[in-house]
């Protein structure tokens, strides 16, 4: 499970690195093509002390475990086509997120869950989109709020029927909040529930029952208490029978190397250095120090030791880390290190093998792992120095940025640092909008993706790099230490609150995606309810919550 | 004084007959509630002539107005209890505010939910005795348990009527919902587990009637408190009616002692083998299934802390029973309650809840009390006649299921023990498989007027003063 590590610094660190024998609230099984995750919590295992999980309510904790059994279910084993999530309780799904942990929660900390919650969320539709893993949600008795939530992330959602179990999105009238892990916005923009049938339902603490939730295309299949088993295992080999994946010999997923200490946290790939009083992470990712294989054979037989993947799990539990454990550390700084010829053949070989079931997996966990730098409420900035490696993949870090810096060494050719594009830039690692990074980057402009697309493969010097736009400013060596250290500083210094609406604006140009929405609208309009009196003053809802107390509202619409 | 309108199909003192859109709701339900009792009720004695008592009016005499009647027939009217002048608000955040005769937009959810649970009890009981009718051991018990189906019966109406009156479309619904639910049936069962077990002997309904209506009696005498005036009104009435049923339940096990007393006395031991050799029922017996009955209703109160028992008396939904006579606080903001919970290193300590939210608690309390009444009463009998066995409720922690102490295995006294040793001392706890069998055993249906089982005593009385051997129920 998820540990609190008691090292220092002083509050107990959280991690998200877990195994299923460590599980404590999820049950995984195999059956050939079809994987069933059901979901039993463990009321007295919740990450922090204070509330109880009842009623298969989870915590940050719960979604550390699913996200990890999703990507065993990816990596492990290939064979299964359709994952079925459901609940080892009777008559009882899922009630959603505890609510005594949201009451009792800082609002960093709800904030962080729910975008963990989102991206596991976005992570299982991810995965059926790119990968072919397909999802039930077997409703096997009632479901609630975040319940509903992880069950509309779903490729299906088949509800029992036993005129009892209802389904809800209860938390605007019983908790004062909005329905935030997407709940709202898929089901619309996913269900194409009708508006004001939707209006009805998140405003009914009491939810509906199966035959109206169909009705309302809440659910898509409902089936009577006798049927079920037969009604899952069909729906389930449906689903699977759409699914690209199929045989092969998975991929354990070792444990990775990380130390932690005051300095930061360090890993094989990837090394954070924390500066506290700063209040800067410099994120140091290392090309591959020996050439990648690059056959099938080759790559699989390197298993989880394969640089994009050993890198990409790395890479994600540094993002998730510092997002959890070092919130007044506001501002990112990218470097890279390393062989850019053996960066840019690891790109080619994921693109010369991207059919391949393992590489595909990788890809998809590189994607999803930089899906999370895009919504990190930290400003990005990639530095691009001597040594630097920003080449391919590795590019997209400076990509993620919101600015760029890059040195430029007039009188050292061989010594100057350079920039490069693959494949890989254009179409293999999408962001929740759906576009690419780089077209995000230019705003969707075509004429200067067409000329970076031309560059492909060629190492570009800060001339070349800045001619194309592809970096912000290349500062020549006199210039560069005291421009670079300024521009950190005065960032630095900002609102971060500012900051933080500021980025994620400006990251994501161009049109809208569901996800973007549940990202944008959603979590705007919730994180700014969850910091409204109304919510959690005193008397609000949220706070008086279970004791009885009735919420005392200033009735003002704003 | 209320008017009762005797000549619509529905007796009742609501002013049905100047409600047409109520008036609809209710004739339309009622031919289903009848397709209902005729498959799931008492089905096999829709010919025979009962002695039934029918409520036809809400004082004295209205309320016990006995007559002969086939119980298709039955009347199910819709009571409500006299209105109290000028009555406020008697807990919670809104106390001494007058109370509410419409049901307020905001708690809307809050009292469908609890009347619809309240409502799914009242049929389930009736499907789950069924069958009970073709093993009864006297027409006087026969009869007894007819009262007690058309009263559940009854009941649903009251519930009904509250939906169908003040809850519109989405009450209506509910209202169809109380009949599309089946106890048992694996497809729509009822909604709380225990009322999904049938019922298929008559120790076990009368155990039913002691321990598990007495929950019912509880959830009343709290709802009857409620700010909603008309469902207090209606709980009230209700409350008239159930006290036959917990009397049904507390004599019938009383005259099963009296029986077993007598045996014990004619073979001169109180061994079980040579009791059951008469065909009555042993003691020790009889405790598995007091053991049985008492810890499963336990469990219908809920959690010993609950949010939802807070929000409940906080917002006036469902009170204290006997709140105003029995309580000097009745807001209970700030009091505390302690409960016993498990300390997890194999103890007990006691830690203190928001007495709001120990509401379930506060009423578990009471109704433990109150079923210790009959256990002294029958405890009396055994010690009269000469024998030191005494009948015990089981600790509150015993075999629960909800709550702190669920699935946390104690013995009968609630010492945390082993699950091991839990496992192996349990078949000596509850009835077991051949303890059920030999009840069944003694399950052979009676119906000479006057005559008796050989397992039960006889009453003390006669219903309404009638002879003991009069036929209260005609077979036809």
């Amino acid at each position: 499970m998820a540990a609190v590590l008691e090292a220092q610094p002083s509050p107990p660190l959280v991690t998200y690195d877990t195994h299923p024998e460590r599980y404590s609230h999820w049950r995984l099984a195999f059956d050939g093509p079809v994987a069933t995750l059901a979901m039993d919590v463990d009321e007295d295992k919740g990450l922090k002390p204070g509330y109880k999980l009842k009623l298969n309510s989870y915590d940050l904790g719960v979604d550390i475990e699913l996200a990890d059994a999703l990507n065993r279910i990816r990596f492990e084993h290939p064979e299964v086509k359709c994952l079925v999530i459901t609940s080892a309780r009777e008559r009882m799904f899922c009630s959603g997120a505890n609510i005594y942990m949201l009451g009792q929660s800082t609002h960093a900390w709800k904030v962080n869950f729910c975008k963990f919650t989102n991206e596991t969320r976005n992570g299982i539709e991810d995965s059926s989109r790119h990968e072919g893993l397909k999802s039930l949600a077997a409703v096997n008795g009632t479901v609630a709020g975040g319940g509903y939530e992880l069950a509309l992330a779903c490729d299906e959602i088949l509800m029992i029927d036993d005129r009892s179990s209802t389904v809800s999105l209860p938390e605007l009238p019983l908790l004062g909040v909005l329905p935030g892990t997407g709940g709202l916005t898929r089901v619309t923009d996913k269900r194409k529930v009708r508006r004001d049938l939707a209006d009805v339902f998140c405003t009914t603490s009491e939810g509906v029952r199966a035959d109206r939730a169909r009705q309302w295309k809440l659910v898509d299949h409902i089936a009577k208490p006798q049927g079920f088993k037969d009604a899952v295992a069909e729906r389930a080999a449906a689903l699977a029978a759409q699914s690209a994946r199929g045989s092969g010999k998975g991929v354990t997923l070792n444990p990775f190397k990380r130390s932690i200490d005051a300095g930061g946290y360090h890993y094989d790939n990837v090394d954070v250095v924390i500066d506290r009083k700063a209040r800067t992470a410099t994120i140091t990712v290392f090309a591959p120090r020996h050439d990648v294989p690059a056959g099938v054979e080759a790559i699989h037989s390197a298993g989880d030791k394969w640089w994009p993947l050993a890198m990409a799990r790395e890479l994600d539990d540094a993002v998730l880390m510092l997002r959890t454990n070092d919130l007044e550390i506001g501002t990112w700084i990218f470097n890279t290190r390393g062989d850019m010829e053996r960066a840019l053949a690891a790109d080619a070989a994921m693109k010369a093998n991207e059919n391949d079931w393992f590489v595909r997996q990788v890809i998809g966990f590189l994607r999803r792992t930089l899906a999370r730098l895009d919504v990190t409420s930290r400003t990005l900035f990639a530095i691009i120095d001597k040594g630097s490696c920003f080449a391919g993949t590795l590019f997209e870090l400076a990509l993620a940025a919101d600015r760029s810096y890059m040195l430029q060494l007039p009188d050292d050719e061989t010594g100057a640092p350079a920039v490069a594009l693959s494949e890989l830039n254009f179409g293999a690692y999408p962001m929740v909008g759906r576009g690419t990074r780089i077209s995000a980057h230019f705003c969707g402009e075509s004429k200067p993706i067409d000329v970076a697309r031309a560059r492909i493969g060629e190492k570009l010097d800060a001339k070349l790099a800045s001619e194309s736009g592809l970096v912000t400013f290349t500062p020549d060596d006199l210039d560069w230490n005291e421009e670079v250290r300024i521009a950190i500083e005065e960032r630095a210094s900002l609102s971060p609150d500012a900051l933080t609406g500021m980025e994620a604006n400006l990251r994501f140009s161009g049109k809208e995606s569901m996800e973007t929405r549940i990202f944008g609208r959603l979590s705007a309009w919730q994180n700014w309810i969850f910091v409204r009196p109304n919510a959690v003053g005193e008397q609000g809802a949220l706070k008086v919550y279970g004791s009885g107390a009735k919420a005392r509202f200033n009735w003002e619409r704003v | 004084m209320s008017t009762i309108d005797y000549s619509e199909k529905i007796p009742n003192n609501v002013d049905l007959a100047n409600d047409r859109t109520l008036q609809r709701a209710l004739e339309h339900w009622q031919p289903r509630f009848l397709e209902w009792w005729k498959e799931l009720g008492p089905n096999d004695f829709a010919n025979s002539d009962v002695y039934l008592r029918t409520a036809v009016g809400v004082d004295a005499q209205g309320w016990a107005h006995y007559g002969t009647v086939k119980m298709p027939d039955y009347r199910w009217g819709i009571f409500l209890a006299d209105p109290i002048a000028d009555r406020t608000i008697g807990f919670g955040d809104s106390f001494g505010q007058p109370v509410w005769q419409q049901v307020p937009g905001e708690f809307r959810s809050q009292f469908r939910r609890l009347i619809v649970t309240q409502g799914d009890t009242e049929p389930a009981s009736v499907e789950q005795q069924h069958r009970l009718g073709h093993t009864c051991p006297s027409l006087y018990d026969l009869r007894n348990l007819f009262q007690i189906n058309v009263e559940e019966g009854r009941h649903l109406w009251a519930m009904v009527y509250i939906l169908h009156a003040y809850f519109g479309r989405d009450g209506r619904e509910e209202a169809e919902e109380l009949l599309a639910r089946h106890s048992g049936d694996v497809d729509k069962p009822r909604i709380l587990g225990t009322f999904n077990e049938p019922i298929e002997d008559w120790l076990s309904f009368f155990c039913f009637c002691y321990f598990t209506d007495r929950d019912g009696k509880f959830q009343l005498k709290s709802l009857a408190e409620s700010s909603f005036d008309p469902l207090a009104r209606t709980c009230r009435f209700m409350l008239t009616e159930e006290a036959h049923h917990m009397f049904v339940g507390e004599t019938g096990l009383g005259r099963i002692v009296r029986r077993t007393l007598e045996v014990m006395k004619e073979v001169a031991s109180d061994n079980p083998e040579a009791i059951r050799r008469q065909g009555a029922v042993d003691l020790p017996l009889l405790q598995r299934y007091l053991n049985y009955w008492f810890s499963s209703s336990l469990d219908l109160f809920g959690s010993e802390v609950s949010s939802n028992a807070a929000t409940t008396f906080a917002n006036g939904i469902k009170g204290r029973p006997d709140e105003t006579t029995q309580y000097q606080d009745h807001v209970c903001a700030d009091s505390s309650f302690e409960i016993e919970v498990p300390d997890g290193k194999g103890g007990i300590m006691k830690e203190p809840s928001p007495m709001r939210n120990a509401m379930n608690e506060v009423l578990r309390d009471a109704y433990i009390r109150d079923c210790e009444i009959g256990l002294k009463r029958w405890n009396m009998q055994i010690k009269r006649a000469g024998y030191n066995f005494e009948l015990k409720l089981p600790s509150n922690r015993f075999r629960r299921a909800i709550g702190a102490w669920a699935n946390i295995p104690t013995d009968l006294e609630g010492r945390l023990i082993g699950r091991e040793e839990y496992d192996r001392r349990m078949p000596g706890w509850l009835p077991s498989a051949s303890d059920r069998g030999y009840v069944k055993s003694l399950m052979q249906r009676v119906v000479e007027p006057g005559k008796m089982a050989a397992w039960i005593a006889p009453p003390e009385r006669g219903v309404n003063n009638l002879p003991l051997d009069y036929a209260y129920v005609q077979l036809n």
